[in-house]
């Protein structure tokens, strides 16, 4: 009975109960907190109970989160929230394992962590919080920020050849490839969800507006005005279809994506979403930096890509059990003594 | 053996050196395996270049491996060789300065062709085995390529593939010289090759013939008795010092009941506990090679946090890379060890050789104030007790522990009295038992008598809680930038490592008085060569006492006043003088230091002349 009471009470948690009572300190108008709000809400849903949801997170602003969500949380040190998350979910397979990174700790200081993450797969998810700015440390350039970009740091322009963040991704073996926005809550919502359910590495990039230091980095993809023309959202087996009045669509002459005008040709001849179509999705993330081309494609959101495959922790489970049914049972005492003993008397 | 008198000797160093590709490490492990299972005392010390194939015939190709093995306790692997086994040229040049005068050199008369000699940087038309310049030695000279190749021609095999088993020829040879048993050798051999028959009974039948060949030809007058030592009762094995960190560490897991997650780079001489440790995960060990140092100790602190127990290891460099997460650990006050097997030199410096000079890293290595235990072991058997000691306390106390091994306790072997599982106490997990809190008023920094929180790890309904990097309130963990409460944990922090001092054994003399004119202090690896020193002297008349620090941080509590019964204090170190500078610090002390720092043990003689020289007692 008491079960039955507790299972209710759980059932009954709501986005409240994972807020902690702590302050929230990102400054007003961060988009920071429109993440934090889509991640409340979901978790009661996602069917984890709170004592076996744990964040990571690195350094920087959005490495804050951890302290906000009532769940065991672990603020960590720059860059490496992926290496921990990597230990922890190898020990820990039944928890619900969520980095909380910037562009600047995933991208630049713990690049190297991220990528082999993706590759390992391990059964977690990502939440790159992308502002193409350092916050926290008050407005360098990051690796995300445009070529030329004026910033503190460089004040005659950046001459870093910006990331992709999500061809990294799919460079790196990531079996789950998503974007999404901080001002799109309902689309976010839903790629949070999905990369909830995805087994292995979820990456999901959200496009966060620092008001503060890159003010508007993303408006043309955010605003009434220019969203539609300039954004896609992709969905699994629908054509691609975008613009004011989803009179633009996006066909493949060839390899190359060209932009068509649904007045002048027919929707059949558009490209049709596949999730797991590697060759597709590795176009659709170079939908991404040249803004100077004549034929300007509009900036994908959603999944571009997801694979099945074996999560690292689920092997290394496995290879254990392996161990044990091939020697048994590891035996200290015949450890110790080893293969071959002699007595003294 | 009819023909030939036995002698008997008390203990012998055979040095083997040749090639690096000679299998010379090979060579005299297996020596060692079968000494050690005769009942010798052993001590080992491979010695061999950083590159996986240096050059053939030069001198920076050559490899050795120095064994000593006796009938009594021996502590080091010899400061000169009786027998130096010479593959070639280069191995002579290199080595000859460690033989004893009237040492027996086997020369393998095929790596002294004028290739050799010149490679070896010989002028031009000397060969050191016919210019009479080692008249002062027994000199043997064998082409043993040419036996080999001799013994081996019905055997199908190519020349390259004959040659490769040379070594065997040689080991064969010594196992005559000492009347050693060739069977643990065959068994080995059976199981290396197995996929290769052929190559077993090559490799049988050329071991087989050098033993036969010390027989049967005229070359050796005598062979030695080494009998079996009189050890302390009890059941022995071999065992190398990486292997038996390795050991202790399973160990520990299996008597907190906690699972261990190994999270490693490779790096040398480290990577070895990594090798053991993979092999054994019938035991629930989760191994896991990360994409660097520091990937590898943050897997492990992910670990430790999720309630398993994160171990990590690496050599001076890897360490330096990890620093920074060892002081987010700290913060964390979760269990974690990190093993530190010293190498020489800074940044690369000489990755095969060995130094004990990582001790100002261990203890000073991190950014802010941030105190560490730190543990050392003494010897390749003592790695065991060692280690799981520095377990026992990072886990009981919640705290990183930072234990210190060295190259050459890791790859030097010695017989080990290894214990049972029944006589080794448990480690006590400080888990949180959740039924017990006031789970609205959960704090996870609130302290014990030992200054240790609690360990509540996700999945514990009710605990939820978050921890970090930056500084926190003391008990509720929330951050804290507040200046007073900054300056309490920081003390608190250095109170918590202090209080360990509580929870070990007291300092005890190892050998000699507990007062008198002079205490020597070693640490680490030292031991051996100091022990035997002083015992030496010991026998001559000469009062001198030896203390061994085990406990870097915190000292033992008696330290002090042990010190104070002494009139004077000196201090061997494979460093420039690490631990005199703490000592000094610590207790005002005008302690001297005996300093090596050639990427190379002590030899027992070296201590020997320094002790007398204090004690104004030379000959």
């Amino acid at each position: 009975m008491n079960n039955t009471s507790e299972n209710i009470k759980e059932k009954q948690l709501s986005a409240k109960d994972f807020a902690t009572d702590q302050d929230v300190r990102w400054c007003p108008g961060c988009g920071d907190y429109s993440i934090l709000k889509q991640v409340q809400s979901i978790l009661p849903e996602i069917g984890v109970k709170r004592e076996d949801v744990v964040f990571i997170s690195g350094i920087g602003c959005s490495s804050r989160f951890p302290y906000y969500m009532n769940t065991y949380g672990m603020h960590s040190i720059h860059g490496r929230a992926t290496a921990i998350a990597s230990g922890l979910k190898a020990t820990r397979p039944d928890l619900s394992v969520w980095i909380i990174t910037g562009d600047g700790d995933a991208l630049s200081i713990g690049g190297n962590h991220f990528i082999h993450l993706l590759r390992r797969n391990f059964n977690v998810n990502i939440l790159l919080f992308n502002n193409e700015i350092y916050g926290l440390t008050k407005g360098q350039y990051s690796p995300t920020s445009p070529k030329g970009q004026i910033t503190k740091s460089t004040p005659m322009g950046s001459l870093d050849h910006p990331f992709n963040p999500l061809a990294v991704s799919l460079g790196a073996e990531g079996t789950f490839i998503a974007r999404s926005m901080d001002r799109d809550p309902k689309h976010l919502r839903e790629i949070l969800l999905r990369a909830n359910n995805h087994k292995g590495t979820s990456l999901v990039e959200i496009y966060q507006n620092c008001n503060v230091f890159n003010d508007g980095a993303f408006e043309v993809f955010t605003e009434k005005g220019t969203k539609a023309d300039e954004t896609i959202f992709i969905e699994q087996a629908q054509p691609l279809i975008f613009g004011q009045n989803k009179d633009k669509g996006i066909k493949l002459d060839g390899f190359k994506p060209v932009v068509v005008n649904l007045n002048q040709e027919s929707a059949n001849d558009l490209w049709v979403h596949d999730e797991t179509d590697r060759v597709k999705a590795a176009m659709l993330v170079r939908f991404f930096s040249d803004q100077t081309q004549t034929e300007r494609l509009p900036r994908p959101f959603g999944v571009f890509y997801r694979e099945e495959r074996y999560s690292y922790e689920e092997a290394l489970a496995a290879q254990t059990m392996d161990a044990l049914n091939k020697k048994g049972k590891g035996d200290l005492d015949s450890l110790l003594a080893g293969k071959n003993t002699w007595s003294i008397r | 053996m009819k023909n030939s008198i036995k002698e008997e000797k008390e203990s012998v160093t055979i040095l083997f050196a040749g090639d690096s590709g000679d299998g010379i490490q090979l060579t005299g492990s297996e020596f060692t395996n079968t000494a050690a299972a005769y009942g010798n005392d052993i001590s080992t010390f491979p010695n061999f270049p950083a590159e996986i194939r240096a050059p053939q015939g030069t001198l920076a190709g050559v490899s050795g491996f120095q064994l000593h093995f006796g009938s009594v306790e021996l502590f080091t692997p010899g400061d000169n060789c009786d027998v130096l086994v010479v593959m070639n040229a280069a191995a002579l040049k290199a080595n000859l300065k460690q033989l004893k005068p009237n040492g027996t050199i086997i020369a393998n008369t095929d790596g002294f062709d004028s290739k050799n000699l010149r490679l070896s940087k010989y002028p031009e038309g000397v060969n050191p085995l016919t210019d009479h310049s080692l008249d002062k030695f027994k000199l043997i000279q064998l082409d043993i390529t040419k036996l080999n190749r001799e013994c081996l021609k019905e055997s199908g095999l190519g020349t390259k593939d004959m040659d490769r088993s040379k070594n065997m020829f040689v080991l064969g040879l010594i196992y005559w010289m000492y009347n050693r048993e060739l069977d643990k050798t065959i068994n080995f051999l059976k199981e290396k090759f197995k996929k290769s028959p052929e190559l077993i009974d090559a490799n049988v039948k050329t071991l087989k013939s050098g033993f036969h060949y010390g027989e049967t030809s005229e070359v050796f007058t005598s062979n030695y008795e080494v009998k079996a030592a009189q050890l302390p009762a009890g059941n022995y094995r071999n065992i190398m010092g990486n292997q038996a960190t390795a050991i202790g560490l399973i160990a520990a897991a299996q008597k907190s009941g906690l699972e261990l997650f190994y999270g490693s780079y490779p790096i040398t001489p480290a990577s070895d506990i990594l090798h053991e440790l993979s092999k054994h995960k019938n035991f629930n060990i989760k191994t896991f090679q990360a994409e660097d140092e520091i990937a590898a100790i943050c897997s492990a602190i992910g670990a430790s946090f999720g309630g398993s127990f994160g171990v990590t290891a690496s050599s001076g460099p890897g360490i330096a890379l990890k620093g920074e997460a060892l002081g987010l650990a700290l913060m964390l006050e979760l269990p974690l060890l990190v093993i530190n097997v010293q190498r020489g030199g800074p940044s690369t410096g000489l990755p095969t050789k060995t130094e004990q000079a990582d001790l100002f890293q261990a203890l000073y290595g991190r950014n802010g104030e941030s105190p560490l235990p730190v543990i050392a072991a003494s010897s390749p058997s003592d790695c065991f007790e060692a280690v799981f000691e520095a377990c026992r306390i990072s886990i009981e106390h919640m705290i990183p522990v930072i234990f210190l091994s060295d190259g050459y306790i890791a790859n030097g072997a010695e017989p080990w009295k290894f214990p049972q599982t029944k006589d080794i106490k448990a480690i006590v997990p400080p888990f949180i038992d959740a039924s017990d809190v006031d789970k609205e008023n959960f704090k996870p920094y609130k302290r014990d008598e030992k200054l240790s929180r609690p360990w509540a790890i996700p999945g514990t309904k009710g605990l939820e809680h978050r921890i970090g990097g930056l500084e926190k309130e003391n008990e509720t963990g929330n951050i804290s930038y507040d200046p007073d409460n900054h300056e309490f944990m920081v003390k608190l922090r250095e109170e918590k490592v202090q209080r360990i001092a509580n929870y070990i054994p007291l300092q005890k003399i190892d050998s000699g008085n507990d007062s008198g004119k002079l205490l020597v202090i070693g640490w680490g690896s030292t031991y051996g060569a100091i022990k035997t020193a002083v015992h030496e002297l010991k026998n001559e008349g000469i009062e001198v006492s030896h203390l061994h620090l085990r406990y870097l941080n915190p000292l033992p509590k008696n330290l002090e006043q042990l010190l104070n019964n002494f009139e004077n204090i000196l201090i061997p170190e494979m460093n420039n003088g690490q631990l005199l500078q703490i000592l000094r610090a610590a207790y005002l002390k005008d302690a001297k230091g005996l300093n090596k720092i050639k990427g190379l043990p002590f030899t027992v003689d070296e201590i020997k002349v320094k002790i007398r020289e204090m004690l104004n007692t030379n000959e």
